[in-house]
């Protein structure tokens, strides 16, 4: 075969053969882990927080490519962020940057947003004082 | 890069000889069977001549008992809904096995919006037929019971003498889908005393576009496609003849190499599993073991502790082509209804790959594919949190506990604040 076709776009595809940002932080100050009860992925989000603002942020997950390409674009993403900025951090903006997911794997990125948050809510329970706007966020259900 | 076709479940290439055939039956001879001119006339006698060898592929008395369709789908449906239609006055049930083809599962359900009822007869853990089960499940109200001769996903081969017995002491007919079977098994419609059977020339290195049904003379099916009176009027439809053509030689050439073809795939089948098993801790191969239960085509196989359409991707960036039954790679992102069937734990149908082979497979292929598949494994167990939790010994392993730890399905409801289905 001399073209070769993808199930996903070029943009997705680069990021589940070459994800960014895979691994756990050591000493993290806040570990997120979800599961999605469509499909049966996990993904777990862990932060390195520093002044209110995230430092640095590795993930892991188990699930399909477009799952794997979420988690590592949102980590990209929220890299330099205020933790008022992360929470209000969306699904889209991980579907926007990678270009588009198909309609059935939208919730791979809600389920990246779903471990992002969580993880933020693992740092304010463990930093009550952190920002007391945090606390009272919810996460989107999915 | 080594290209690895190991889906020939899906499809499998058109042979040479086989395309020579059809060639001039696109531009030549390009006339109607209906026709009464010579046009017609002369691709009648192709139509009958690819009857004879599609009758001869599974030992069918005479080639007036081949209809054609247009693929396997719909000989299922015209099986199931043609069968059912036609006995509707002598009773409204039906019996099929639970790991059915969608083609046959979806049949049933559409009748019973209409008012019939169904048995789903289970299956052991190796995907077998409960003949007990099967045997109570025939009520006098039955007028059709369908067991597949080989399962699609697992390789399991049904014990399909024994379910004729079944079906002929309590006088039902039956249907058998030999879809996954026909070209790499014997088939023999009067030893099982089967009313009808179906199968599709592009599983064998014939070509799409073309389904075969095979019906006793006895058995009763009305059409479900309505027009003209083509194929004895029980399917209306101008006949696919290239396609028809063609796979009448594929049939023919099946027939032939059937021996061949086997002894060349099974010592790969055997090959790769026993190579995966060394090179990849934590897999597991699902349905029976390879043997007289299982096809000699197919390796159904799960990988724990990661999701299957990321070793599909992977496999398919490596050249590797691989099917799976997770959830991740089906539209309605459920796991496949065979693996629910045989009861496999929800972890281990998400690490589902399927891998199926044909007679262009080599043992340098299979060699390649262990390899790949092995360095694929490693880097998708790196990136998830369940082998990084199995190692932590949070959560245990299914295929081998090790007493330690949550079970991987109990985790995962636990984060998903849900049980898994």
């Amino acid at each position: 075969m001399s073209e070769t076709y993808t199930l996903y776009n070029s943009t997705v595809m680069e990021h589940f053969m070459n994800p960014r940002n895979m691994g756990d932080l050591k000493d993290a100050d806040g570990v997120g882990e979800v599961g999605a009860a469509a499909c049966g992925d996990i993904m777990k989000i862990s932060l390195k927080i520093k002044d209110g603002r995230i430092e640095d942020a590795r993930f892991k997950t188990f699930g399909c490519g477009s799952a794997i390409a979420s988690s590592s674009m949102a980590t990209e993403l929220i890299k330099g962020r205020t933790i008022d900025e992360a929470m209000s951090f969306s699904n889209q903006e991980v579907v926007d940057a990678l270009g588009g997911l198909p309609p059935v794997k939208i919730h791979c990125s809600v389920l990246a947003e779903e471990a992002l948050k969580a993880a933020l809510e693992d740092y304010v329970k463990r930093n009550p004082s952190a920002t007391a706007k945090v606390a009272t966020t919810e996460s989107v259900p999915a | 890069m080594r290209q690895v076709f190991l889906d020939h479940q899906s499809s499998t290439p058109v042979l040479p000889e086989v395309f020579d055939a059809m060639r001039p039956y696109f531009t030549e001879y390009f006339g109607n069977a209906s026709s009464l001119h010579q046009h017609g006339l002369r691709v009648r006698d192709a139509l009958k001549r690819a009857r004879q060898q599609m009758a001869a592929l599974i030992g069918a008395d005479s080639e007036e008992e081949i209809f054609f369709t247009s693929d396997g789908t719909e000989s299922a449906n015209l099986a199931i809904k043609g069968a059912a239609y036609a006995n509707e006055r002598k009773g409204k049930h039906l019996v099929i096995s639970a790991t059915e083809h969608p083609s046959v599962m979806n049949s049933v359900e559409f009748l019973e919006k209409q008012g019939w009822t169904c048995t789903r007869v289970g299956v052991t853990p190796q995907g077998i037929i409960r003949l007990d089960e099967l045997e109570a499940a025939i009520t006098p109200q039955t007028v059709l019971v369908a067991v597949h001769h080989v399962n699609h996903d697992i390789g399991t081969i049904q014990p399909m003498r024994e379910v004729g017995q079944i079906c002929a002491a309590k006088n039902v007919p039956l249907y058998v889908d030999c879809e996954a079977s026909a070209g790499w098994l014997p088939i023999d419609v009067k030893e099982w005393g089967a009313a009808m059977v179906s199968f599709s020339p592009h599983r064998f290195y014939g070509p799409k576009g073309v389904g075969v049904l095979y019906r006793n003379r006895k058995a009763r099916i009305v059409s479900v496609i309505h027009g003209g009176v083509q194929e004895g009027g029980r399917r209306a439809g101008t006949e696919n003849i290239p396609a028809i053509v063609g796979g009448g030689v594929a049939a023919e050439i099946a027939r032939e190499r059937l021996p061949q073809r086997v002894a060349h795939v099974a010592p790969l089948q055997k090959r790769l599993w026993e190579g995966l098993q060394l090179k990849v801790p934590y897999i597991q191969l699902n349905g029976p073991k390879p043997g007289p239960d299982r096809i000699t085509t197919n390796l159904n196989l799960s990988t724990e502790f990661i999701e299957g359409e990321g070793q599909l991707l992977l496999c398919d960036m490596n050249g590797i082509a691989v099917a799976s039954g997770s959830s991740c790679v089906s539209k309605s992102l459920k796991i496949s209804h065979v693996l629910g069937a045989i009861g496999l734990d929800h972890a281990l149908a998400q690490g589902n790959i399927i891998m199926t082979l044909g007679e262009a497979n080599t043992e340098a292929d299979i060699d390649y594919v262990i390899e790949t598949f092995a360095k694929i494994a490693a880097k998708l167990r790196g990136m998830s949190p369940m082998w990084d939790e199995f190692e932590r010994g949070v959560i245990d392993s299914v295929i081998a506990p090790t007493g330690r730890g949550k079970s991987f399905s109990q985790h995962a409801a636990e984060v998903s604040g849900k049980p898994v289905h």
